[in-house]
């Protein structure tokens, strides 16, 4: 049997000075830059078989019958395997509720849900092998109308009914009346996370019985937690770790490949690789919730917000996901970043033939903020106020109570970041005549015919980690010794480097901590404790947390050598690879204490708990632990005859408490604009009757190079006491602000009232 | 699957005579998207890269031949002088990485009605150069499109180049896309007027089965443009012969709702571009130059 798969260069101990606060080098970012970093697709055994997938080409379809003599009879093919091949004693998975079945039971719930998994010794034969399988399908109706799914004689896609969960919020009065009011429907297609990795790894059978996996994902042990009942194996014999990850933005919080890799190495006893190609992508993650939204907005004629009533149906897709929780969001943030005294919210998340949804960059809040930052621009038009104005007038702030009852107990910046946005320099008016800085760029559709420019505001928030009661927790640990003479700190953790640079961070902390250079940082695996999820804008927080506890143990152990070596006991500091006193002075290197041996602790970190909203009220005094908050300002140019869009330029304000790598944070900023003005103008995956219509990248548009604007960025550091470093998670927000603010920029150029996003060409030209 | 690389222009019609189920492949930007998602498993693929016979162009006083190698990067490089449409057309496809390697003569082997290249060879009157072990043959681009992705080339056939006149004229070239760069035209539009015979010609892509010409447009404004006398006077056009313009190119459309836009949409934006291309190479004469873009 093999051991560990070969796999390219990945050396995460490269030097990299500096400690928090600076902007070192990410370890992988040369090899990355230079296409020699090894991702979960570049992995490899000599022995191994490839896997490939059957997937259902219907929506809705009783299985009759599922025949796969052909493809087992095919030369070079080692097993076929069906639901009644998984030992169980599980044969579901889901990261919520356990929903999904492993390969699809007596039928298929949507387009492109897994039936059958063969392995074969060429990834084509594997193919062949996949086309050989022939199914028996009873073609049922689909249910793609998530609204109407919640008719009681609605068609149910599971017994149990169609609504995977109602929350809802009643705060205030309950028949509350304004001067002025404003309605609206709101629209918001699905997006998808368009990671660059496609769905890969490699399971390898270990002689014990278990199963060695390498798979790129967003949390190890989830997935683990997931998989083991599915193989018959306890959970200590299902080992995962972490392989080159090729982007995820919640699209690898779910399983894909993993329990069926393992099933296949198990059954075969030799090595399996998937590796999922561009199309198969498409189906194989779950995506952002289409939502409708409908609100009412009442406020007093001098602009002070009375109350919000939103109702919100979240398209959940054929299976559970992470939808409770993206309508816990929905609902808990529904009404923005405001003081708001009275709150109606009430939110459906569904389950319907269509593609599963679930965890996406801004889980909720994207969706939510389109509908009430669209009203606070209808409200300030109806109201003849300045859409800034408005806002401040109503911006949420430290010690505000939101519609739950939590009162924010740390910086909430609305008013500042908005600010900040409105006061920076406007870009020139003219846009000059060359099409590449025009609406429709290379296309050379206008040289200035039909260009107006509008500007726009918005401001959202999203809660940092996870929340409503979930116990959330990261573990590290860290080990100080001695290599080539030179103190070497060893960091491990089972956190997740999706990309957004978390081992960096790690690296930060710890030379930070412990006063060292040289820190390494081990591939994660789940021989370390649960580090959560790299979602939730979390890790720096959680994780950072985790690390930053174990290397005060470890720094506290030290000290307590020097203190008993130097005989000096106050004042001591770490520095420079050394123990230094109150001056700055050595007392003695760190190398030679370490001599006595190397010093290793673990550490689990626990923010503070969060608790359940109430069900009949949404009345929480702590359903989250920390808020984070971003302010966009979009200009854009907009061909009015045409329907092309140009953003001129979105730039940005946010509050991330402490910029731990101030340089990567910019950088989530800039990504994170980007998606959500994906998101504002071309970022859908077309779903008719249940079918995808675009699974490719030429035709699921994402942003190129010359669809993105000049982003500036203001950076606050309010601290927030309760977290580490006093640091706000930074990921999510700047995706939520920023497709609301295009679309408000569109209208102010276009007067349409653009209630739905994607906003298409013919929906400006009408 | 195998691999046929002839290291002659000779070798490689031998192969595609021997091979009817050889798919040519140059660039690959089609082909080996087509092979990458499984929607298309020839045979073999019959390799034209090594080709130096289709990697040349020449031009003479009237007319440019165009290596079917010749890489959309060249064609704006080298060839925005006699070929402006062309040239146009070409810095609309794909990403650079795309233009390197991609060629008009995949743009005719795949003949999908969305190909760049197409409308201004349309409007320029080219003629697509053909040739077998039978013997070399020339058809005019009119006659190349067929049907979607269906082309006049017969199947032991290789496109050796296509011979397009240089411009008589000004020429424009617009595509509309739902972003700004690297993407696959909702519709384009070609224009290009002839000063010496009085012709507007007017060609569109994305917009019908295959490209086209839109005559009754070009029958209008050549009409127009005779008995205004605007050739000779050169005032700025009538807002009504525009607005005709663009609503006998739309007219001219047979276009289908699908994943990139609507039926609709897309005869509302061929308007515009008529309209528009139409101004813009109106100016180019007036001003007596050859280019404005």
């Amino acid at each position: 049997m093999s051991t560990v798969p070969a796999r390219t260069a990945q050396d995460l101990t490269a030097d990299v000075a500096g400690g928090i606060g600076h902007s070192p080098q990410r370890p992988d970012g040369v090899l990355k830059v230079r296409g020699e970093f090894a991702y979960s697709s570049d992995l490899w055994a000599d022995d191994m078989l490839w896997g490939a997938t059957l997937r259902s080409p219907h929506p809705s379809a009783r299985i009759r019958g599922v025949d796969t003599s052909a493809a087992l009879a095919l030369p070079g093919v080692y097993a076929v395997l069906t639901h009644a091949d998984i030992p169980g004693p599980s044969k579901h998975f889901g990261l919520v509720v356990s929903d999904q079945p492993v390969l699809a039971i007596d039928e298929v719930r949507y387009q492109g849900e897994a039936v059958a998994v063969v392995a074969a010794d060429h990834p084509e034969t594997a193919r062949r092998a996949v086309a050989a399988i022939r199914v028996d399908y009873a073609v049922r109706e689909p249910v793609t109308d998530a609204a109407a799914a919640r008719a009681d004689d609605a068609p149910r896609v599971h017994p149990d009914g169609n609504i995977v969960r109602y929350a809802r919020i009643r705060r205030g009065d309950p028949a509350p009346t304004a001067d002025v009011v404003v309605r609206g429907e709101y629209a918001i297609g699905m997006q998808d996370q368009a990671f660059l990795g496609p769905e890969s790894g490699l399971a390898v059978p270990a002689a014990d019985g278990g199963v060695d996996l390498y798979v790129a994902t967003q949390w190890l042990h989830a997935d683990q937690r997931q998989i083991a009942p599915c193989l018959g194996l306890p959970q200590d014999k299902v080992r995962l770790t972490l392989a080159g990850v090729g982007g995820a933005f919640g699209a690898r919080e779910d399983l894909s490949m993993q329990i069926h890799a393992c099933l296949l190495a198990l059954r075969t006893g030799r090595p399996v690789k998937f590796v999922y190609s561009r199309e198969e992508s498409f189906f194989g993650h779950v995506h952002r919730h289409p939502a409708t939204l409908s609100y009412e907005t009442g406020a007093t004629r001098d602009g002070k917000l009375v109350y919000v009533k939103g109702s919100v149906v979240l398209d959940g897709g054929a299976y559970a996901s992470s939808t409770p929780a993206v309508v816990g969001n929905a609902t808990s943030l529904g009404a923005g970043p405001y003081e708001v005294p009275n709150v109606h919210m009430d939110v459906w998340g569904m389950y319907t033939n269509n593609p599963p949804c679930g965890a996406m960059r801004g889980f909720g809040s994207v969706q939510a903020a389109f509908g009430y930052e669209s009203q606070l621009d209808r409200l300030a038009a109806a109201l003849g106020l300045d859409p800034v104005e408005l806002r401040l007038r109503n911006a949420l702030h430290q010690g505000s109570t939101m519609p739950t009852g939590q009162v924010v107990d740390s910086a909430a910046a609305v008013r500042e970041i908005l600010t900040a946005v409105r006061d920076m320099p406007v870009p020139p008016t003219d846009p000059g005549t060359d099409p590449l800085g025009l609406p429709g760029g290379a296309g050379n559709t206008t040289h200035g015919e039909g260009v107006r420019r509008g500007i726009g505001y918005a401001v959202g928030f999203k809660n940092v980690g996870f929340s409503e009661g979930f116990d959330d927790h990261s573990t590290a640990r860290v080990r100080l010794g001695v290599v080539g003479g030179e103190p070497v700190a060893v960091v491990r953790t089972a956190a997740v480097e999706v990309g957004q640079g978390h081992v960096t961070v790690q690296q930060q902390i710890a030379r930070t901590e412990l006063g060292v250079d040289r820190v390494v940082i081990p591939p994660a695996d789940t021989s370390m404790g649960n580090a959560g999820s790299s979602s939730a804008s979390r890790q720096t927080y959680l994780t950072g947390g985790a690390v930053r506890a174990a290397c005060r143990a470890v720094r506290d152990r030290v000290l307590d050598r020097a203190r008993a070596r130097t005989g000096v006991r106050d004042g001591l500091d770490l520095a420079g690879g050394n123990v230094v006193d109150a001056g700055g002075a050595v007392l003695v290197p760190l190398a030679e204490l370490l001599a006595d041996g190397e010093i290793d602790e673990t550490a689990v970190y626990r923010p503070r708990r969060t608790a359940p909203m109430d069900p009949d009220t949404g009345r929480q005094d702590f359903a989250h632990l920390q808020f984070a908050f971003c302010a966009h300002r979009a200009v854009v140019d907009v061909d009015t005859e045409l329907g092309l869009v140009r953003v001129v330029e979105l730039a940005a304000a946010q509050d991330v408490g402490k910029a731990v790598n101030p340089g990567a944070l910019v950088g989530q900023i800039h990504g994170g604009s980007v998606q959500g003005m994906g998101l504002a103008l071309m970022e859908e995956i077309q779903v008719e009757g249940g079918i995808v219509r675009n699974p490719s990248f030429t035709d699921y548009l994402i942003p190129t190079i010359l669809d993105t604007p000049p982003m500036p960025v203001e950076v606050l550091e309010l601290a927030d006491p309760h977290a580490p470093y006093g640091l706000r998670g930074v990921a999510e927000p700047p995706t939520i602000s920023a497709a609301p603010a295009v679309v408000a920029a569109i209208r102010a150029a276009t007067g349409r009232p653009l209630t739905r996003i994607p906003v298409r060409p013919q929906d400006i030209t009408g | 699957m195998d691999f046929l690389r002839p290291r002659t222009l000779d070798e490689a019609l031998a192969m595609r005579a021997e091979r009817p189920d050889a798919v040519p492949i140059r660039g690959g930007t089609d082909v080996m998207v087509e092979m990458n998602f499984d929607r298309r498993r020839p045979g073999a693929l019959l390799d034209l890269a090594g080709l130096a016979e289709l990697d040349t162009w020449h031009r003479t006083a009237d007319t440019v031949r165009l290596g079917a190698g010749v890489s959309y990067a060249r064609i704006m490089a080298e060839l925005a002088d006699p070929l402006p449409g062309l040239a146009m057309a070409s810095r609309t496809v794909g990403s650079p990485q795309i233009r390197n390697r991609g060629t008009v003569g995949g743009n005719l082997g795949s003949a999908s009605p969305a190909g760049d290249a197409h409308p201004p060879l349309l409007t320029a009157g080219a003629t697509v150069e053909v040739a077998s072990t039978r013997g070399t043959r020339l058809v005019p681009a009119a006659d190349w499109y067929l049907g979607v992705k269906r082309s006049a080339l017969a199947a032991d056939e290789l496109i050796t180049a296509v011979h397009v006149p240089v411009a008589a004229g000004p020429q424009q070239f617009a595509k509309v896309g739902t972003r700004n760069a690297m993407v696959i035209a909702v519709c384009s539009l070609a224009l290009e007027l002839a000063p010496a015979t009085g012709a507007v010609r007017v060609a569109i892509g994305s917009a019908a089965p295959t490209p086209r010409r839109c005559p009754d447009a070009e029958a209008y404004a050549g009409a127009e443009f005779a008995d205004r006398r605007l050739w000779t006077v050169g005032s700025p056009l009538p807002a009504v012969l525009v607005q005709r313009f663009g609503e006998l190119v739309a007219a001219a459309a047979d276009p289908i709702d699908d994943v990139r836009s609507t039926a609709a949409y897309r005869r509302t934006a061929l308007a515009v571009l008529a309209r528009r291309t139409l101004t813009w190479a109106w100016r180019e004469f007036r001003d007596g130059g050859r280019r404005c873009a």
